[in-house]
């Protein structure tokens, strides 16, 4: 702990937790739901702060798109839906409750004593298979960032696994909740969308055209961000995770600046969900293209296995093959988490009246 | 001419440092200024008036503070391109918050000093 450096992260650490306590202490006392959704969203932005200083980059770039992103969007759309205040509930009720979280929470303090220490080169992350990888991607996969090598190479199985849950669970928000779709072509049935939309259109041109103007000049910059952070994931930090997330995220931008009528014009229901879809069979098919050519399954050696690279390397010594594997399943990866995140915004969107500036 | 270049550029060397660090710091405290503002002024509007611009400016300061200290070009482009972003996202961020409150009949307070010092009447 001499180490100037070290001491610094530490102050950070401490102060970004000591935030963090704040916040959750401020969530777990308010009643105003709206405020309780700014606040998980500060919340989120913190961690991902706090992400930072613990070099995990790619998460918190997750953290911030997702949990202080497209999270506090769906609150706010489940929000409408519900009530704006949470139920004061009676003093003897609490304390079920907060036996739960002491127990819990001590449980969990008795184990961070077994964890190895931060940093510690002998922690079981740091030996065994997590050195093995470090030694065997520059021969293997010979690209630069070894979290993508070890997430769409050495544990590609895994991945698709995330992929299939993430896809899942769109699924699931739009079976419970439609696909939003069918309930914005019902209220347009009964009448209350269509005139509305209309009406709205003409207020805005007064009020929220700075808003338009800048959203219009900044999705087209986060649309090629997320193709940044898609196409560098090899080099470092990023990948399909986080650049399907950045790309629902322009779209929910979309929505929310020029309406969800305007934006299921611009992606359509049927194509989000489609390209969750889609996302998921292509990652699956290349594992599948491995095993009708007699490799295992996601083994990318067997896309281009028989041919010689430029320096005359043949089979297994050939890396060309893993990389258009890793693109490949990446590219799955993308349409899988862009497709089904904006599935669920659509799922939550769909469903809430418009929302109408007086309403705030 | 050159000489004049040359010992231009032996300044820059020597005051890049004190210069990038003093302006970081002058950044800290605009925005630290900022946040004394939203907690002491009296009503909603005024709170994000301190909050926006002190941010707005104090970021701005700050990367260019940064951009004295840093070690390469690239580093001053990153730079750039972040100070482009804030700089149009934090002003019309704080004009949607603005336009919202206003549209959904939040009234500024207005009235003399005397009145205005107590905490009602906002949305805190």
């Amino acid at each position: 702990m001499s180490d100037p450096v070290a001491i610094e992260i530490a102050v950070f650490n401490v102060i970004l937790l000591a935030m963090l306590f704040v916040v959750g202490a401020a969530v777990a006392r308010l009643r105003s739901l709206f405020a309780i959704v700014m606040l998980t969203g500060a919340y989120s932005l913190l961690s991902a702060m706090w992400f930072v200083t613990l070099d995990a980059v790619d998460v918190a770039f997750t953290e911030a798109a997702v949990g202080a992103g497209v999270s506090t969007v769906l609150m706010l759309g489940a929000m409408l839906l519900t009530s704006r205040t949470a139920k004061a509930d009676r003093r003897w009720a609490r304390i079920g409750p907060l036996a739960v979280v002491l127990v819990t929470g001590s449980v969990l303090i008795y184990a961070t004593t077994d964890m190895p220490a931060f940093g510690d080169p002998f922690s079981p992350a740091n030996s065994y298979v997590g050195a093995d990888y470090l030694v065997m991607t520059a021969a293997d996969i010979d690209i630069p960032n070894i979290v993508t090598a070890v997430l769409s190479s050495y544990r590609g199985f895994d991945t698709l696994g995330e992929t299939g849950v993430v896809f899942m669970a769109g699924i699931a928000v739009a079976l419970l909740l439609g696909f939003g779709e069918r309930s914005l072509s019902a209220n347009r049935a009964r009448g209350e969308t269509a005139p509305v939309r209309t009406e709205t259109k003409a207020d805005k041109s007064d009020h929220h055209v700075v808003l338009r103007v800048v959203s219009r000049i900044l999705i087209p910059v986060i649309g090629i961000y997320a193709l940044y952070v898609h196409f560098h994931g090899e080099l470092s930090a990023g990948g399909g995770f986080q650049a399907g997330v950045i790309i629902s995220v322009a779209v929910v931008l979309y929505s929310l600046v020029f309406g969800i009528a305007a934006a299921l014009d611009a992606v359509p229901v049927a194509f989000a969900r489609g390209l969750a879809a889609f996302g998921v069979i292509l990652y699956a098919g290349v594992g599948f293209y491995a095993l009708t050519q007699g490799y295992n399954f996601l083994d990318y050696d067997a896309i281009l296995s028989h041919g010689a690279d430029a320096a005359g390397h043949h089979g297994d010594t050939n890396t060309h093959g893993q990389h258009i594997g890793i693109i490949l399943i990446e590219l799955g990866v993308l349409f899988a988490v862009a497709g089904s995140i904006t599935t669920i915004y659509y799922a939550f969107a769909g469903r809430a009246p418009e929302i109408r500036d007086e309403d705030w | 001419m050159a000489d004049f270049l040359a010992s231009v550029g032996d300044v820059f060397a020597l005051v890049r440092q004190p210069l990038g660090v003093g302006l970081c710091i002058a950044g800290a405290l605009l925005c630290l200024i900022g946040s004394v503002g939203v907690i002491r002024f009296p009503d909603f509007y005024t709170r994000l008036h301190a909050a926006s611009i002190t941010d707005t400016a104090g970021a701005s300061v700050l990367l260019v503070g940064m951009a004295f200290v840093s070690p390469t070009g690239w580093v001053v482009l990153k730079l750039v391109f972040i100070w482009l972003f804030l700089f149009m996202t934090g002003p019309t961020s704080s004009h949607a918050v603005a336009n919202a409150a206003y549209l959904a009949g939040l009234a500024p307070k207005t009235g003399r000093r005397g009145d205005l010092t107590d905490d009602e009447g906002g949305w805190s």
